[in-house]
């Protein structure tokens, strides 16, 4: 509800990408500040990834800039790897690494980028697999693990490299319904614990519960931002308006 | 007819000759199976650069020395390069034509291993700050190498084949060990053991292709 | 400079090459004559093999399968070998031309028959139901139903088995075949000079390269995808 702090820990601004000819996002500005929770809805192609992954530059913007806690991810002296481990990321199909257990998983950034010898690498993994409520799942390997259950190693992966940000895109999109809530549930105590998330979702009633702000994007543009119950109640623009009730009918 | 083809008297005559020749042929697979290994994993490696100026020589070699019959490159290296005053030895040039040959073939099979790893996979590695190389290393390869393990293992089996070639450059490996003993013998029993040898040997792993094979067949249907 | 004149002196001589060219080009269709009749005999052996097998019956289809094995697990040269130097003993006397064509059809038709065997067991169970429920024979289901689908998924590995297997023909240098490797290294020796065995390195690039781009080709088109 509150406008961005000072210094927020995410400014992107005037990002605009093209993929050959395509044109996928026209000049966004995105200001997330600490401890906030920013959602983000749209349609099907209007941009919503590309967006996230222009946050970590897995996706090289066209132009603009991205700052990230201070660092300017598009600098070319920047160091992306070192950067990206304060930015944490969630895919809408896990992908975990299916020839490790799920310890593996979470350790193997600890280990290779962060230098964490194995035995404390080992400790803080265990650490982050008990927040997700899997520490009895440390020695499975992924395809033992139900999609929910993926999904929270997942976001163990992410939150032991202790990120400021962490980007969700879609993470529920692809579980059973019955599964969903598990993941919903990690991802509530990640926010009450004051970690910053820009979660892409279709999730509603999470984004009523715990979001601050909810952004509508249609064909590369935030077309409107508001706290979410102007948002989903009394959206000022007709696009949004047709979005909404689409996704309420569902 | 087995008087003439597994000669008992003769067979025993030639076999210490004949082992003295598997010996050879075991240590110069354990060789050149890893030398061609290593030369598959770089031609692997570098087929993940998307960079025209890199992909279209990187094809160029693997074809060019997927088109050369390896026998031609061995006698190429064997009885031309001396001429140009490059001596390497029947040794050398065996291993410097299996590296070039069996590389090709190796890096052919590891990318498509490669090609096989969803996206997601480098991209999640990336994204918690892994270089491109250690995603290349510690996530996508382990993987690779597991989908393509059939391919894998049906292109060593040929390599260990292949080692009968460096009879032809005088290496006393098993083949020529067989020829030395036949012409020395008149009789054809020594080749034939050396099959049998050969056969006993490569069976079994002629046996597990096959099932993996059919295994890989089932999924894909 | 000095050193690129002898180079080119050395693996590109100009007379020397103008003296053998004309062996390397009878080399090339010797090759050629071979490489055909390894492919044409290997393929339809394996063919038939694998519609033997078909039939199931239980020790033919094992005599098959050893078959199969001992082909797959055998070095070539050591059969073309065998071949040429073993069939004497018993009063049959194969040419170097004969012992190699027999040898890398065996092969070749080994290989063949593990692919279309395989090819044919991929189509799924109701392909054969189908068409029996339609009142067609075995052998009408085998060869109208099964064998056009099979025959697809087997193209690319089927091609690059027989782009490796053909390129064998080399080895037949080894039993005094005239192929082109064969022609290039009696040219060596009698012209104490490497080029005519640049040429024939360039004859087996002519011939094998626009193979292998074409198997490469054919991979991406057919690849195992439905
Ligand atoms: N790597 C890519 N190459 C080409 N086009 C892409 C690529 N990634 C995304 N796009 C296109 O960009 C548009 C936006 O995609 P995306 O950001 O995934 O949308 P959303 O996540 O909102 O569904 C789509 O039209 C998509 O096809
Ligand atoms: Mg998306």
């Amino acid at each position: 509800m509150t406008p961005p702090a000072a210094t927020p820990i995410v400014r992107a601004t005037a990002i605009h990408k093209h993929f050959g000819a395509l044109h996928v996002l026209k000049g966004v500005d995105l200001e997330v500040a600490e401890r906030e929770l920013v959602f983000v809805i749209g349609p099907s192609g209007s941009g919503k990834s590309t967006l996230l992954r222009c946050l970590n530059r897995l996706e090289e913007p066209s132009s603009g800039s991205v700052v990230v806690d201070g660092i300017d991810l598009l600098d070319p002296r920047t160091d992306i790897n070192h950067a990206r481990q304060r930015i944490g990321m969630v895919f809408q199909s896990f992908n975990l690494y299916p020839h490790m257990t799920a310890l593996g998983n979470v350790t193997l950034a600890l280990r290779k980028v962060a230098g964490r010898g194995r035995a404390e690498a080992d400790a803080i993994g265990q650490a982050a697999l008990a927040r997700v409520g899997l520490a009895d799942r440390a020695g499975h390997m992924p395809a033992q693990l139900s999609g929910g259950q993926q999904q929270r190693v997942a976001i163990a992966r992410a939150i032991a490299l202790e990120p400021r940000v962490m980007l969700f895109d879609e993470p529920t999109s692809a579980l059973d319904p019955e599964l969903v809530g598990s993941v919903l549930q990690v991802m509530r105590e990640l926010r009450e614990s004051g970690m910053t998330m820009v979660v892409v979702s279709h999730e509603m009633g999470f984004a009523r519960a715990a979001a601050d702000r909810v952004l509508f994007m249609d064909e590369g543009m935030i077309v409107e931002a508001g706290p979410p119950a102007q948002i989903f109640a009394a959206p000022a623009q007709e696009r949004t308006r047709a979005f909404i009730s689409q996704i309420k009918h569902h | 007819m087995i008087e003439t083809f597994l000669n008992a008297a003769i067979l025993k005559a030639a076999w210490p000759i004949l082992l003295a020749g598997l010996g050879n042929t075991l240590a110069l697979s354990l060789l050149v199976v890893p030398l061609g290994l290593a030369g598959g994993v770089v031609l692997a490696l570098l087929s993940t650069v998307r960079v025209q100026w890199v992909r279209w020589p990187l094809m160029a070699w693997v074809d060019f020395f997927r088109a050369f019959p390896p026998l031609v490159l061995l006698i190429f290296l064997y009885a031309g390069l001396p001429f140009a005053g490059l001596e390497m030895g029947g040794f050398g040039c065996v291993a410097v034509a299996f590296f070039l040959n069996t590389g090709a073939y190796y890096g052919e099979v590891l990318r498509a291993g490669i090609e096989s790893v969803p996206a997601g996979q480098i991209e999640a590695a990336r994204s918690t700050g892994l270089s491109r190389l250690q995603a290349l290393a510690h996530v996508v390869l382990p993987q690779a190498v597991r989908n393509v393990m059939p391919d894998l293992l049906s292109n060593t089996l040929e390599v260990v084949k292949l080692t009968s070639l460096a009879s032809v450059v005088a290496l006393p490996e098993l083949l020529f060990q067989a020829r030395q003993a036949q012409s020395l013998t008149y009789n054809p029993t020594p080749i034939v053991a050396a099959a049998v040898i050969y056969f006993l040997l490569l069976w079994p792993v002629v046996r597990l292709l096959s099932r993996l094979e059919n295994r890989a067949l089932a999924g894909r249907r | 400079m000095g050193n690129w004149d002898r180079f080119v002196e050395t693996f590109f001589n100009a007379k020397v090459m103008a003296k053998y060219w004309p062996d390397i080009l009878s080399g090339l269709f010797v090759t050629i004559e071979l490489a055909a009749l390894i492919v044409v005999t290997g393929l339809i052996a394996g063919l038939a093999l694998a519609l033997l097998r078909s039939l199931g019956i239980r020790p033919l289809n094992w005599l098959i399968v050893f078959v199969v094995d001992l082909f797959r697990a055998l070095p070539p040269l050591v059969i073309i070998v065998l071949i040429y130097f073993g069939l004497p003993s018993v009063d049959l006397v194969p040419s170097g031309f004969v012992s190699t064509w027999i040898s890398l059809a065996l092969v070749l038709m080994a290989f063949a028959e593990e692919i279309f065997w395989a090819g044919i067991t991929a189509v799924p169970r109701g392909q054969w139901e189908a068409a029996r429920s339609t009142g067609l024979s075995f052998g009408q289901t085998l060869l109208g139903v099964v064998l056009p689908q099979a025959l697809r998924i087997t193209i690319p590995p089927l091609t690059n088995r027989t782009i490796a297997i053909t390129k064998g023909t080399a080895l037949g240098s080894v039993v005094a075949v005239s192929e082109i490797l064969g022609q290039a290294s009696s040219a060596v020796s009698n012209s104490y000079n490497p080029s005519p065995l640049t040429l024939g390195a360039a004859a087996y690039l002519v011939l094998f390269l626009p193979v292998v781009v074409l198997g490469r080709w054919i991979e991406t088109r057919f690849a195992w995808k439905r």
